[in-house]
Protein backbone atom coordinates (compact mmCIF):
# COMPACT_ATOMS: atom_id res chain seq x y z
CA UNK A 1 0.00 0.00 0.00
CA UNK A 2 1.31 3.54 -0.90
CA UNK A 3 2.00 6.12 2.16
CA UNK A 4 -1.73 7.17 2.29
CA UNK A 5 -3.97 10.03 2.71
CA UNK A 6 -6.79 6.98 3.19
CA UNK A 7 -5.41 5.39 6.25
CA UNK A 8 -8.30 4.16 7.78
CA UNK A 9 -9.46 3.04 4.70
CA UNK A 10 -6.07 1.21 3.53
CA UNK A 11 -6.53 -0.45 7.00
CA UNK A 12 -10.08 -1.42 5.98
CA UNK A 13 -8.77 -3.22 3.19
CA UNK A 14 -5.85 -4.58 4.79
CA UNK A 15 -8.36 -6.32 7.39
CA UNK A 16 -10.43 -7.30 4.99
CA UNK A 17 -6.96 -9.43 2.81
CA UNK A 18 -6.70 -11.03 6.25
CA UNK A 19 -10.18 -12.07 6.96
CA UNK A 20 -9.76 -13.41 3.29
CA UNK A 21 -6.74 -15.51 3.99
CA UNK A 22 -8.29 -16.33 7.26
CA UNK A 23 -11.14 -18.14 5.03
CA UNK A 24 -8.67 -19.50 2.72
CA UNK A 25 -6.67 -21.29 5.85
CA UNK A 26 -10.06 -22.90 6.67
CA UNK A 27 -10.76 -24.10 3.57
CA UNK A 28 -7.15 -25.72 2.97
CA UNK A 29 -7.68 -27.45 6.16
CA UNK A 30 -11.02 -28.70 5.00
CA UNK A 31 -9.55 -29.70 1.65
CA UNK A 32 -6.71 -31.90 3.02
CA UNK A 33 -8.72 -33.27 6.35
CA UNK A 34 -11.55 -34.69 4.37
CA UNK A 35 -9.51 -36.59 1.90
CA UNK A 36 -7.12 -37.78 4.98
CA UNK A 37 -10.38 -38.87 6.93
CA UNK A 38 -10.97 -41.08 3.81
CA UNK A 39 -7.37 -42.36 3.30
CA UNK A 40 -7.60 -42.73 7.25
CA UNK A 41 -11.18 -44.12 7.51
CA UNK A 42 -11.12 -41.65 9.82
CA UNK A 43 -15.25 -40.67 10.97
CA UNK A 44 -14.42 -38.17 13.50
CA UNK A 45 -12.44 -36.07 11.34
CA UNK A 46 -14.81 -36.36 8.51
CA UNK A 47 -17.69 -35.12 10.69
CA UNK A 48 -14.88 -32.09 11.93
CA UNK A 49 -14.90 -31.07 8.29
CA UNK A 50 -18.75 -31.24 7.96
CA UNK A 51 -19.27 -29.11 11.45
CA UNK A 52 -16.12 -26.39 10.36
CA UNK A 53 -18.16 -25.70 6.74
CA UNK A 54 -20.22 -23.61 9.58
CA UNK A 55 -17.69 -21.75 10.65
CA UNK A 56 -16.31 -21.28 7.19
CA UNK A 57 -20.29 -20.29 6.03
CA UNK A 58 -20.28 -17.42 8.47
CA UNK A 59 -16.37 -16.05 7.57
CA UNK A 60 -18.16 -15.74 4.04
CA UNK A 61 -20.89 -13.81 5.08
CA UNK A 62 -18.99 -11.42 7.77
CA UNK A 63 -16.68 -10.70 4.62
CA UNK A 64 -19.40 -10.40 2.08
CA UNK A 65 -20.71 -7.90 4.41
CA UNK A 66 -17.57 -6.10 5.23
CA UNK A 67 -17.27 -5.79 1.07
CA UNK A 68 -20.90 -4.43 1.01
CA UNK A 69 -20.06 -1.79 3.57
CA UNK A 70 -16.71 -0.88 2.39
CA UNK A 71 -18.44 -0.02 -1.47
CA UNK A 72 -21.56 1.75 0.34
CA UNK A 73 -19.22 3.90 2.65
CA UNK A 74 -15.99 4.52 0.62
CA UNK A 75 -17.20 4.38 -2.64
CA UNK A 76 -13.67 2.76 -4.58
CA UNK A 77 -12.60 3.48 -7.65
CA UNK A 78 -9.43 1.74 -10.06
CA UNK A 79 -7.61 -0.21 -7.68
CA UNK A 80 -9.41 -0.12 -4.54
CA UNK A 81 -12.50 -1.27 -6.30
CA UNK A 82 -10.99 -4.40 -8.06
CA UNK A 83 -9.80 -5.66 -4.78
CA UNK A 84 -13.41 -5.22 -3.59
CA UNK A 85 -14.73 -7.12 -6.54
CA UNK A 86 -12.00 -9.57 -6.58
CA UNK A 87 -12.61 -10.08 -2.83
CA UNK A 88 -16.52 -10.95 -3.35
CA UNK A 89 -15.49 -13.50 -5.83
CA UNK A 90 -12.99 -15.08 -4.02
CA UNK A 91 -14.55 -15.82 -0.95
CA UNK A 92 -17.63 -17.05 -3.38
CA UNK A 93 -14.87 -19.61 -4.59
CA UNK A 94 -13.90 -20.46 -1.36
CA UNK A 95 -17.51 -20.90 -0.05
CA UNK A 96 -17.87 -23.49 -2.96
CA UNK A 97 -14.64 -25.39 -2.33
CA UNK A 98 -15.46 -25.67 1.17
CA UNK A 99 -18.58 -27.40 0.20
CA UNK A 100 -16.93 -29.96 -1.97
CA UNK A 101 -15.49 -30.84 1.09
CA UNK A 102 -18.18 -31.57 2.94
CA UNK A 103 -19.60 -34.04 0.07
CA UNK A 104 -15.60 -35.63 0.35
CA UNK A 105 -16.23 -35.86 4.17
CA UNK A 106 -19.24 -37.16 3.82
CA UNK A 107 -18.50 -40.01 1.26
CA UNK A 108 -16.27 -41.17 4.51
CA UNK A 109 -18.60 -41.66 6.39
CA UNK A 110 -20.58 -43.22 4.00
CA UNK A 111 -17.31 -45.91 3.24
CA UNK A 112 -17.17 -46.24 6.86
CA UNK A 113 -16.17 -50.04 8.03
CA UNK A 114 -15.58 -51.02 3.95
CA UNK A 115 -12.28 -51.88 3.26
CA UNK A 116 -10.55 -49.51 0.14
CA UNK A 117 -9.78 -50.85 -2.89
CA UNK A 118 -7.08 -48.88 -3.73
CA UNK A 119 -4.35 -46.85 -1.84
CA UNK A 120 -5.80 -42.89 -1.93
CA UNK A 121 -1.95 -42.00 -3.67
CA UNK A 122 -3.38 -40.10 -6.70
CA UNK A 123 -6.00 -39.03 -5.03
CA UNK A 124 -3.99 -37.64 -1.92
CA UNK A 125 -1.92 -35.71 -4.65
CA UNK A 126 -4.61 -34.19 -6.02
CA UNK A 127 -6.02 -33.33 -3.03
CA UNK A 128 -2.20 -31.98 -2.16
CA UNK A 129 -2.26 -29.78 -5.16
CA UNK A 130 -5.68 -28.37 -4.77
CA UNK A 131 -4.87 -27.39 -1.21
CA UNK A 132 -1.45 -25.87 -2.94
CA UNK A 133 -3.76 -23.87 -5.41
CA UNK A 134 -5.61 -22.35 -2.57
CA UNK A 135 -2.77 -21.27 -0.36
CA UNK A 136 -0.90 -19.78 -3.82
CA UNK A 137 -4.18 -18.24 -5.21
CA UNK A 138 -4.43 -16.15 -2.09
CA UNK A 139 -0.25 -15.62 -1.24
CA UNK A 140 -0.95 -13.96 -5.17
CA UNK A 141 -3.96 -11.79 -4.07
CA UNK A 142 -2.53 -10.61 -1.02
CA UNK A 143 1.09 -9.90 -2.79
CA UNK A 144 -0.34 -8.83 -5.77
CA UNK A 145 1.67 -11.67 -7.79
CA UNK A 146 1.04 -12.01 -10.91
CA UNK A 147 3.45 -14.36 -11.52
CA UNK A 148 2.48 -16.88 -8.62
CA UNK A 149 -1.39 -16.35 -9.98
CA UNK A 150 -0.41 -17.76 -13.30
CA UNK A 151 1.70 -20.83 -12.47
CA UNK A 152 -0.69 -21.51 -9.81
CA UNK A 153 -3.41 -21.87 -12.91
CA UNK A 154 -1.23 -24.28 -14.46
CA UNK A 155 -1.24 -26.71 -11.69
CA UNK A 156 -4.80 -27.60 -12.77
CA UNK A 157 -3.67 -28.83 -15.79
CA UNK A 158 -2.16 -31.56 -13.48
CA UNK A 159 -5.12 -32.53 -11.86
CA UNK A 160 -6.98 -33.02 -14.25
CA UNK A 161 -4.47 -35.41 -15.60
CA UNK A 162 -4.86 -37.60 -12.40
CA UNK A 163 -8.56 -37.23 -12.90
CA UNK A 164 -8.59 -38.56 -15.93
CA UNK A 165 -5.93 -41.57 -15.05
CA UNK A 166 -7.87 -42.13 -11.54
CA UNK A 167 -11.01 -42.47 -13.56
CA UNK A 168 -9.49 -44.62 -15.91
CA UNK A 169 -8.71 -47.14 -13.04
CA UNK A 170 -11.87 -46.88 -11.20
CA UNK A 171 -13.91 -47.80 -14.49
CA UNK A 172 -11.30 -50.83 -14.90
CA UNK A 173 -11.91 -51.86 -10.86
CA UNK A 174 -15.95 -51.26 -11.46
CA UNK A 175 -15.50 -53.74 -14.87
CA UNK A 176 -13.48 -56.50 -13.14
CA UNK A 177 -15.13 -56.34 -9.74
CA UNK A 178 -18.77 -55.40 -9.73
CA UNK A 179 -18.92 -55.38 -6.02
CA UNK A 180 -16.61 -52.94 -5.96
CA UNK A 181 -19.10 -50.69 -8.13
CA UNK A 182 -20.59 -48.92 -5.03
CA UNK A 183 -17.41 -47.91 -3.72
CA UNK A 184 -15.69 -46.82 -6.69
CA UNK A 185 -18.63 -45.01 -7.46
CA UNK A 186 -17.92 -43.04 -4.44
CA UNK A 187 -14.45 -42.19 -5.30
CA UNK A 188 -15.13 -41.49 -8.71
CA UNK A 189 -17.02 -38.73 -6.94
CA UNK A 190 -14.45 -37.90 -4.47
CA UNK A 191 -12.40 -37.58 -7.56
CA UNK A 192 -15.04 -35.08 -9.14
CA UNK A 193 -14.54 -33.10 -6.66
CA UNK A 194 -11.55 -32.44 -6.55
CA UNK A 195 -11.14 -31.71 -9.73
CA UNK A 196 -14.27 -28.97 -9.28
CA UNK A 197 -12.17 -27.38 -6.17
CA UNK A 198 -9.29 -26.78 -8.61
CA UNK A 199 -11.18 -24.96 -10.76
CA UNK A 200 -12.39 -22.90 -8.35
CA UNK A 201 -9.01 -22.43 -7.49
CA UNK A 202 -7.91 -21.46 -10.91
CA UNK A 203 -10.53 -18.86 -10.54
CA UNK A 204 -9.42 -17.59 -7.83
CA UNK A 205 -6.00 -17.09 -9.97
CA UNK A 206 -7.93 -15.35 -12.72
CA UNK A 207 -9.56 -12.54 -9.88
CA UNK A 208 -6.14 -12.16 -9.17
CA UNK A 209 -4.60 -11.36 -12.74
CA UNK A 210 -7.90 -9.65 -13.30
CA UNK A 211 -6.77 -7.41 -10.15
CA UNK A 212 -3.72 -6.54 -11.24
CA UNK A 213 -3.82 -5.85 -15.06
CA UNK A 214 -7.88 -4.87 -14.98
CA UNK A 215 -8.23 -7.81 -17.77
CA UNK A 216 -9.91 -10.61 -17.66
CA UNK A 217 -8.37 -13.98 -18.63
CA UNK A 218 -9.72 -17.77 -18.84
CA UNK A 219 -6.78 -19.65 -17.51
CA UNK A 220 -7.93 -23.31 -17.44
CA UNK B 1 -15.69 11.07 -35.13
CA UNK B 2 -16.12 14.63 -35.77
CA UNK B 3 -13.46 17.99 -35.81
CA UNK B 4 -12.68 19.05 -32.69
CA UNK B 5 -14.70 21.65 -31.13
CA UNK B 6 -11.52 23.20 -29.06
CA UNK B 7 -7.96 22.10 -30.30
CA UNK B 8 -5.58 23.31 -27.69
CA UNK B 9 -1.94 23.01 -28.82
CA UNK B 10 1.36 24.32 -26.24
CA UNK B 11 -0.79 26.02 -24.41
CA UNK B 12 1.42 27.74 -21.60
CA UNK B 13 0.01 29.98 -19.17
CA UNK B 14 1.47 32.42 -16.56
CA UNK B 15 0.75 34.19 -13.54
CA UNK B 16 3.45 36.87 -13.53
CA UNK B 17 6.67 34.35 -12.75
CA UNK B 18 4.27 31.68 -12.02
CA UNK B 19 3.62 29.04 -14.71
CA UNK B 20 -0.01 27.64 -14.24
CA UNK B 21 -0.57 25.67 -17.37
CA UNK B 22 2.53 23.66 -18.63
CA UNK B 23 2.24 22.85 -22.86
CA UNK B 24 -1.26 21.56 -22.50
CA UNK B 25 -2.55 19.57 -25.83
CA UNK B 26 -5.88 19.05 -25.54
CA UNK B 27 -8.73 18.14 -28.17
CA UNK B 28 -12.36 18.96 -26.64
CA UNK B 29 -15.18 17.18 -28.79
CA UNK B 30 -18.41 18.57 -29.90
CA UNK B 31 -21.64 17.35 -28.03
CA UNK B 32 -19.49 15.88 -25.22
CA UNK B 33 -19.18 15.92 -21.55
CA UNK B 34 -15.53 16.64 -20.38
CA UNK B 35 -14.73 16.75 -16.83
CA UNK B 36 -11.34 18.13 -15.71
CA UNK B 37 -10.36 17.09 -11.91
CA UNK B 38 -7.39 17.75 -9.71
CA UNK B 39 -6.63 18.34 -6.61
CA UNK B 40 -6.55 22.40 -5.96
CA UNK B 41 -4.13 24.58 -7.68
CA UNK B 42 -3.79 22.14 -10.57
CA UNK B 43 -4.31 24.73 -13.02
CA UNK B 44 -7.82 22.83 -14.42
CA UNK B 45 -10.01 26.30 -13.25
CA UNK B 46 -7.80 28.21 -14.84
CA UNK B 47 -7.60 25.97 -18.60
CA UNK B 48 -11.36 26.52 -18.09
CA UNK B 49 -10.85 29.97 -17.94
CA UNK B 50 -9.17 29.98 -21.08
CA UNK B 51 -11.68 28.95 -22.86
CA UNK B 52 -13.52 31.74 -23.12
CA UNK B 53 -10.88 34.09 -22.41
CA UNK B 54 -11.79 34.84 -18.80
CA UNK B 55 -7.93 35.27 -17.68
CA UNK B 56 -8.41 38.26 -19.42
CA UNK B 57 -8.83 39.69 -16.94
CA UNK B 58 -6.61 38.78 -14.69
CA UNK B 59 -3.85 41.33 -14.41
CA UNK B 60 -0.71 39.80 -15.14
CA UNK B 61 -1.50 37.07 -17.21
CA UNK B 62 0.86 35.91 -20.08
CA UNK B 63 -0.72 32.92 -22.68
CA UNK B 64 1.40 31.27 -24.82
CA UNK B 65 0.08 28.65 -27.46
CA UNK B 66 -3.13 28.40 -29.53
CA UNK B 67 -6.41 27.94 -28.42
CA UNK B 68 -8.64 26.76 -31.55
CA UNK B 69 -12.34 26.98 -31.46
CA UNK B 70 -14.19 25.36 -34.35
CA UNK B 71 -10.59 26.01 -36.30
CA UNK B 72 -10.32 29.30 -35.63
CA UNK B 73 -7.58 31.11 -32.81
CA UNK B 74 -9.77 32.68 -30.07
CA UNK B 75 -6.71 34.43 -28.86
CA UNK B 76 -6.37 36.48 -32.34
CA UNK B 77 -6.24 40.32 -31.97
CA UNK B 78 -9.46 40.77 -33.84
CA UNK B 79 -11.42 38.15 -31.90
CA UNK B 80 -14.75 39.85 -30.54
CA UNK B 81 -14.78 39.04 -26.70
CA UNK B 82 -17.99 39.47 -25.93
CA UNK B 83 -19.26 37.32 -28.74
CA UNK B 84 -16.58 34.47 -27.85
CA UNK B 85 -18.28 34.66 -24.20
CA UNK B 86 -22.00 34.15 -25.66
CA UNK B 87 -20.48 31.30 -27.76
CA UNK B 88 -18.52 30.12 -25.06
CA UNK B 89 -20.75 30.68 -21.83
CA UNK B 90 -19.95 29.61 -17.94
CA UNK B 91 -21.33 29.07 -14.79
CA UNK B 92 -19.70 29.14 -12.01
CA UNK B 93 -19.64 27.36 -8.27
CA UNK B 94 -22.09 29.95 -6.21
CA UNK B 95 -25.45 30.32 -8.39
CA UNK B 96 -25.01 34.48 -9.19
CA UNK B 97 -28.06 35.53 -10.41
CA UNK B 98 -28.71 39.04 -11.35
CA UNK B 99 -30.87 40.73 -8.04
CA UNK B 100 -34.36 41.17 -10.79
CA UNK B 101 -37.30 38.82 -11.20
CA UNK B 102 -36.78 34.76 -12.97
CA UNK B 103 -37.59 36.87 -16.04
CA UNK B 104 -35.62 39.22 -16.41
CA UNK B 105 -32.74 37.51 -15.73
CA UNK B 106 -33.01 35.25 -18.60
CA UNK B 107 -34.62 38.03 -20.80
CA UNK B 108 -31.03 39.90 -20.04
CA UNK B 109 -28.75 38.23 -22.36
CA UNK B 110 -31.03 38.47 -25.54
CA UNK B 111 -32.03 42.29 -24.37
CA UNK B 112 -28.63 43.24 -24.67
CA UNK B 113 -27.94 41.90 -27.93
CA UNK B 114 -30.39 43.75 -29.29
CA UNK B 115 -33.98 42.19 -29.10
CA UNK B 116 -36.86 44.11 -28.26
CA UNK B 117 -40.17 41.86 -28.92
CA UNK B 118 -42.12 41.32 -25.95
CA UNK B 119 -43.63 37.95 -27.57
CA UNK B 120 -40.01 36.74 -28.89
CA UNK B 121 -38.55 37.15 -25.28
CA UNK B 122 -41.71 35.15 -23.94
CA UNK B 123 -40.58 32.44 -25.97
CA UNK B 124 -37.05 32.76 -25.32
CA UNK B 125 -37.32 32.78 -21.28
CA UNK B 126 -40.02 29.58 -21.66
CA UNK B 127 -37.41 27.44 -23.66
CA UNK B 128 -34.96 28.44 -21.73
CA UNK B 129 -36.65 27.23 -19.09
CA UNK B 130 -37.56 24.47 -20.11
CA UNK B 131 -34.16 23.29 -21.27
CA UNK B 132 -32.78 23.95 -17.78
CA UNK B 133 -35.77 21.68 -16.14
CA UNK B 134 -36.87 24.55 -14.11
CA UNK B 135 -40.10 25.04 -16.06
CA UNK B 136 -42.48 22.97 -14.36
CA UNK B 137 -41.21 24.43 -11.28
CA UNK B 138 -41.17 28.40 -11.36
CA UNK B 139 -43.22 28.97 -14.27
CA UNK B 140 -46.13 30.66 -11.50
CA UNK B 141 -43.05 33.04 -10.29
CA UNK B 142 -41.57 34.37 -12.76
CA UNK B 143 -41.99 37.67 -11.92
CA UNK B 144 -40.70 36.85 -8.48
CA UNK B 145 -36.61 38.17 -7.90
CA UNK B 146 -34.98 35.05 -8.84
CA UNK B 147 -33.07 35.42 -5.49
CA UNK B 148 -36.10 34.15 -3.62
CA UNK B 149 -35.28 30.61 -5.79
CA UNK B 150 -33.56 27.98 -3.61
CA UNK B 151 -29.90 27.24 -4.19
CA UNK B 152 -30.52 24.51 -7.26
CA UNK B 153 -33.31 26.51 -8.23
CA UNK B 154 -30.62 29.61 -8.99
CA UNK B 155 -28.05 27.12 -10.24
CA UNK B 156 -30.23 25.91 -12.92
CA UNK B 157 -31.93 29.57 -13.65
CA UNK B 158 -27.94 30.37 -14.49
CA UNK B 159 -27.84 27.87 -16.50
CA UNK B 160 -31.15 28.95 -18.29
CA UNK B 161 -29.97 32.35 -18.42
CA UNK B 162 -26.46 31.27 -20.33
CA UNK B 163 -28.91 28.88 -22.82
CA UNK B 164 -31.09 32.45 -23.89
CA UNK B 165 -28.28 33.95 -25.48
CA UNK B 166 -27.81 30.42 -27.42
CA UNK B 167 -24.16 29.20 -26.81
CA UNK B 168 -22.15 26.21 -28.23
CA UNK B 169 -19.99 25.44 -24.83
CA UNK B 170 -20.95 25.35 -21.96
CA UNK B 171 -18.25 26.04 -19.43
CA UNK B 172 -18.97 24.78 -15.30
CA UNK B 173 -16.60 25.67 -12.77
CA UNK B 174 -17.75 23.28 -10.10
CA UNK B 175 -21.43 23.88 -10.74
CA UNK B 176 -22.80 22.27 -7.21
CA UNK B 177 -20.53 22.06 -4.93
CA UNK B 178 -22.66 24.58 -3.01
CA UNK B 179 -25.43 22.63 -3.72
CA UNK B 180 -27.22 20.64 -1.59
CA UNK B 181 -27.51 16.47 -3.07
CA UNK B 182 -31.20 16.93 -4.72
CA UNK B 183 -30.35 19.70 -6.01
CA UNK B 184 -27.02 18.14 -7.12
CA UNK B 185 -28.40 15.42 -8.95
CA UNK B 186 -31.06 18.07 -10.87
CA UNK B 187 -28.11 19.67 -12.09
CA UNK B 188 -26.21 16.66 -13.12
CA UNK B 189 -29.33 15.08 -15.05
CA UNK B 190 -29.23 18.72 -16.31
CA UNK B 191 -25.90 18.43 -17.92
CA UNK B 192 -26.32 15.29 -19.09
CA UNK B 193 -29.34 16.65 -21.23
CA UNK B 194 -27.81 19.34 -22.89
CA UNK B 195 -24.90 17.31 -23.82
CA UNK B 196 -27.26 16.32 -27.14
CA UNK B 197 -27.24 20.42 -27.92
CA UNK B 198 -23.96 21.68 -26.87
CA UNK B 199 -20.16 20.75 -25.70
CA UNK B 200 -19.78 20.85 -22.04
CA UNK B 201 -16.68 21.19 -20.09
CA UNK B 202 -17.23 20.96 -16.59
CA UNK B 203 -14.39 20.81 -13.34
CA UNK B 204 -15.23 19.40 -10.07
CA UNK B 205 -14.19 17.94 -7.36
CA UNK B 206 -16.22 15.23 -6.96
CA UNK B 207 -15.20 12.10 -7.89
CA UNK B 208 -18.31 10.51 -8.33
CA UNK B 209 -19.67 13.54 -10.32
CA UNK B 210 -16.83 13.89 -12.84
CA UNK B 211 -17.09 9.58 -13.31
CA UNK B 212 -20.93 9.55 -13.54
CA UNK B 213 -21.92 13.04 -16.07
CA UNK B 214 -18.72 12.95 -17.92
CA UNK B 215 -17.65 10.70 -21.91
CA UNK B 216 -13.85 12.28 -20.96
CA UNK B 217 -11.81 12.90 -17.84
CA UNK B 218 -8.92 14.64 -18.03
CA UNK B 219 -6.42 14.66 -15.00
CA UNK B 220 -4.44 17.83 -14.19
CA UNK B 221 -1.67 18.32 -11.71
CA UNK B 222 1.30 20.71 -11.00
CA UNK B 223 -0.32 22.75 -13.89
CA UNK B 224 0.07 19.60 -16.54
CA UNK B 225 -2.41 17.65 -18.10
CA UNK B 226 -1.35 13.96 -16.52
CA UNK B 227 -3.82 12.07 -18.26
CA UNK B 228 -7.34 12.14 -20.03
CA UNK B 229 -9.40 9.41 -21.52
CA UNK B 230 -12.58 7.74 -21.53
CA UNK B 231 -14.33 8.59 -17.94
CA UNK B 232 -14.91 4.68 -17.72
CA UNK B 233 -11.18 3.64 -18.70
CA UNK B 234 -9.82 6.96 -15.98
CA UNK B 235 -12.17 5.58 -12.97
CA UNK B 236 -11.75 1.72 -13.66
CA UNK B 237 -7.82 1.31 -15.21
CA UNK B 238 -5.96 4.76 -15.19
CA UNK B 239 -2.76 4.10 -16.96
CA UNK B 240 -0.30 6.88 -14.37
CA UNK B 241 0.47 6.47 -11.41
CA UNK B 242 -0.79 10.22 -10.16
CA UNK B 243 -3.84 9.25 -11.60
CA UNK B 244 -4.88 6.17 -9.78
CA UNK B 245 -3.42 7.99 -6.78
CA UNK B 246 -5.59 11.07 -7.05
CA UNK B 247 -8.91 9.20 -8.30
CA UNK B 248 -8.81 6.68 -5.34
CA UNK B 249 -8.18 9.64 -2.69
CA UNK B 250 -4.31 8.54 -1.77
CA UNK B 251 -2.57 12.02 -2.16
CA UNK B 252 -4.11 15.70 -1.57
Amino acid sequence: MPMSTRQSFDRQLMDLQQHILRMASFVEKAIYDSVESLAKQNTDLARGVIENDDSIDELYNDIEYTIIKIIATQQPIAKDLRLAVSGLKIIMSLERMGDFAVDIAKVTLRLSGQRLIKPLVKIHEMAHLAQRMVKDGLDAYVNLDEAKARKMCSYDDDVDYYFREVFEELIEFMKKDPTSIEQATSLLLVCRYLERIADYATNIGEEVVFLITGYWEEMN
Amino acid sequence: MALAKFDIQNLNLYYGNMQALKDIHFDIKPQHITALIGPSGCGKSTFLRTLNRMNDLIAGVRLEGSILLDGQDIYQPDEDVVNLRKRVGMVFQRPNPFPMSVYDNIAYGPRIHGLKDKRKLDQIVEQSLKAAALWEEIKDRLHRSALSLSGGQQQRLCVARLLAVEPEVLLMDEPTSALDPISTIKVEELITELKNQYTIVIVTHNMQQAARVSDTTAFFLNGELVESGHTEGIFTMPRDKRTEDYITGRFG
